[in-house]
């Protein structure tokens, strides 16, 4: 790109299945504020509002239009994407490029979802093609059931290492403020949990939430004039896989794959040759807990068929060498517009050490963001501390 | 790595108010086919980015480009959905390439409206708190907007009218247009009040359709075609949202967009400078109202503008040659079908419907009720480009 962009600030609402207390205008304000704050920012300095959100879930045709005033796009230059639960990230992209052009020095991001007024179920399921798979789809529980049985058939691991996902997820909940499922659960508690479609039980999915998330992107000048600890967008990339290829996952499958496809090109564009010893944190987007295991592979973080070892061995705990989703992920929060920027905004905020109580132990200098969406689709971000690192 | 965008290739399916001899995937390949053939290229050597253009809502498909990955080329690729009007699809695809992160795009935009109602899908615009329920849709909308309108600069029925007849007219000519005629003043008059002071005829009737366009940095660009359509200026806008927090008959939101995209093209006199104008007209009075915001006249200027023959075909300043909207384009479309009818007037491909010596085009669309979005996008042939 021709102009480098960091992210400058960020912010995100209080999470939680029920926010009867704000309407959509008032949840997207309470995060675009709070994004506001962190980069010390006025609407007024804000050049350009770039927003994200899948209409359906809230069954609202032209959000962007209705939302303007609490995204504080009256009067500015602005647009609206949809690309499923990639949309978070793929905004970022989209603000990346705005400031990347030259056009505009500051782009406020925004991404949200309030899943309380829609039925998620079923508008997921309406995703199937309505000709060919609809009438036997099964939305998101369904499509990872698939994924987990293929999984343990073909690997050998049990509902315990998945058990262990869903404990990591709330358990590092717990030391997020913003998270939605804070749950103080046992691997018992997982494997007890109402059986949703085998092997996928109520804990091993992730929560529909009501949230939003707001980043501000801005050039190499302004970032250095007004933000002390600017974190860099280095390197981004997305990949859609189209809609009947992988309408199951074949965890073995050695076909060209969205997330390894784009693995293998964020990597060589940033030169990496080993995943694990380049990136210091993970936050990725993992809709069940299977998928979280899935994405250690596709990344490259272990072989194919190790990744439910990485959980087993505590690898990818807060406290481990590689830690991943140190917030509680999309398993603890899933506000869909909102998941894909969240995974960002908390790869940043390790990088900057702002954490808090989920901060990682370890000096944190690059961290990778994956979004997951569509008929398996994605957008990878990767970030940095310094520019030339 | 680009400083300029150009416009490589344009293709658009024969607009129809139904299309049941294709799904939506089918009618997106009727386009993305024959501007792939029309510029030599292919989407796997050549297009590193796709942008479509659609909604959820209109596709009856939760996320509904997954319906169009494959034929749009988003396969193991890029591919992001603008779900808002097909004009700020080219902005948004203008700025992916001069940002340096792309060469060559692929722009759709596609709907068809005989899947639903328009009126069901225009009334979840609005918000489900306080306005839905008193059952606005975009015509009602419409409807207040012509009113206020009207009332303010003395507009009469007879004025807007002249609106549809000139580009029904114009749309005999223009060989994708389906809404077409000879007709006059008395016969816009005679059609069914729908919402009063609109009529039948001053509305865009539900059509069926998709455009398919190709955006390149200069140099893929040249290779590609001998008559590149640069795009030297681009902007966007948001109003407010509700109805009573705007003067319905003031455009801020596309004086605004206007004028972004009038610096960068250079542009300060839109009147001389600019040589052919396709604009959104969804309902008739929209044509006078948005050519007052373009600044192509005074407020409330624009119906004598167009009695006095000055954006006719023929005229000073042609508005809509390929007859507008009002000839039938479908929703979401527009914007995309706005810029891909400038774009063939400056390429000089406009068939019946060439303007003559177009060296600089406008092109405008907007999105929400009452134009509460708009996008504004200037295109420049030959050395204006430069």
């Amino acid at each position: 790109m021709k102009r480098n962009v960091a992210v400058i600030g960020g912010g995100q609402t209080r999470h939680a299945a029920r926010r009867h207390d704000v309407n959509q205008v008032e949840l997207v304000n309470e995060a675009v504020r709070a994004a506001l704050l962190d980069a010390r920012m006025t609407i007024d300095e804000i050049d350009t509002v770039l927003l994200g959100n899948m209409e359906f879930f809230e069954g609202c045709h032209m959000t962007d239009c209705w939302l303007a005033d609490g995204l504080g796009a009256y009067g500015k230059p602005g647009l609206k994407i949809t690309t499923g639960g990639t949309v978070g990230a793929t905004i970022v992209s989209a603000g990346a490029h705005h400031v990347a052009s030259g056009l505009f020095d500051t782009v406020l991001c925004v991404g949200f979802e309030k899943q309380e007024e829609g039925d998620t179920g079923a508008i997921l399921s309406g995703v199937a093609h309505p000709l060919y798979g609809r009438s036997m789809a099964g939305a998101a529980v369904g499509y990872f059931a698939m994924m987990a049985t293929s999984y343990m058939a073909a690997w050998g691991a049990r509902e315990e290492h998945s058990a262990m996902v869903a404990v990591k997820a709330r358990q590092n909940a717990r030391k997020n403020e913003y998270a939605h499922l804070k749950l103080d659960i046992t691997v018992q508690d997982a494997l007890n949990s109402r059986m949703l479609a085998y092997p996928i039980r109520m804990l091993d999915m992730c929560p529909a939430s009501n949230g939003a998330c707001a980043v501000i992107l801005a050039d190499e000048k302004t970032a250095g004039d007004r933000c002390e600890k600017p974190v860099w967008i280095r390197a981004m990339d997305t990949a859609h896989n189209e809609q009947f290829e992988l309408d199951w996952r074949d965890v073995t499958t050695r076909k060209p794959i969205f997330s390894k496809t784009s693995a293998a090109r964020l990597y060589r564009q940033l030169g990496v040759s080993n995943p694990l010893d380049y990136f210091d944190v993970f936050e990725i987007y993992e809709p069940a807990t299977w998928a979280e295991m899935v994405w250690y592979e596709d990344l490259g973080m272990c072989g194919p068929g190790e990744g439910f070892r990485m959980i087993e061995e505590g690898k990818t705990a807060m406290d481990g060498p590689h830690p991943v989703n140190p917030s509680g992920g999309v398993l603890s929060t899933n506000c869909i517009g909102a998941s894909a920027m969240l995974r960002i905004w908390e790869a940043a905020l390790q990088i900057r050490g702002d954490a808090g109580g989920h901060q990682v132990p370890g000096d944190v200098r690059r961290a990778l963001a994956t979004a997951y969406g569509g008929t398996n689709w994605t957008v990878l971000t990767a970030l940095s501390r310094d520019l030339d690192d | 790595m680009s400083e300029r965008v150009a416009i490589a290739g344009v293709a658009q399916t024969v607009f129809k108010p139904k299309r049941v001899d294709a799904n939506y995937a089918e009618l997106a390949y009727e386009a993305i086919e024959q501007v792939l053939d029309q510029c030599g290229l292919t989407i796997q050597d050549d297009i590193d980015n796709s942008i479509t253009c659609s909604h959820d809502i209109w596709d009856g498909q939760t996320i509904s480009n997954i319906g169009i990955t494959d034929v749009a080329g988003g396969h193991l690729r890029n591919e992001e959905k603008m779900a808002m009007d097909g004009s700020t699809a080219v902005y948004y695809g203008a700025v992916g390439i001069l940002s340096g992160a792309f060469e060559c795009t692929l722009l759709l935009a596609h709907t068809k409206m005989s899947q639903t109602d328009r009126n069901i899908v225009n009334n979840d615009a609005f918000d489900p708190i306080y306005t839905r329920k008193l059952g606005l849709d975009y015509t009602s909308a419409a409807a207040l907007q012509a009113r206020r309108y009207m009332h303010r600069y003395g507009i009469s029925p007879e004025q807007t009218a002249g609106v549809v007849v000139k580009n029904l007219g114009n749309a005999v000519d223009n060989p994708v247009a389906h809404n077409r005629g000879v007709f006059s003043v008395e016969d816009v008059l005679s059609s069914a009040v729908v919402a009063d002071p609109i009529r039948r005829m001053d509305m865009a009737p539900d059509t069926d359709g998709a455009v398919a366009m190709i955006l390149a940095g200069e140099d893929k660009a040249r290779g590609i075609t001998d008559t590149p359509v640069w795009i030297t200026g681009i902007g966007t806008c948001y109003d407010a949202y509700y109805l009573g927090d705007r003067d319905l008959s003031e455009c801020m939101a596309l004086g605004r967009a206007a004028q972004r995209a009038y610096s960068m093209a250079g542009i300060t006199n839109p009147r001389d400078q600019i040589d052919v104008i396709e604009l959104g007209e969804e309902f008739s009075y929209q044509e006078l109202l948005w050519l007052e915001g373009l600044g192509v006249c005074e407020p409330g200027g624009a119906a004598a503008l167009l009695e006095s023959g000055f954006t006719r075909r023929d005229g000073a300043l042609p508005v809509n040659p390929s007859g507008g909207l009002l000839g039938g384009v479908p929703a979401n479309v527009m914007g995309l079908n706005r810029v891909a009818e400038a774009a063939l007037q400056v390429m000089g491909r406009a068939d019946g419907h060439q303007v003559g010596g177009v060296k600089t085009a406008l092109a405008q669309g907007h999105s929400g009720f009452c134009g509460q979005h708009h996008c504004v996008i200037v295109l420049q042939g030959g050395k204006e480009g430069r």
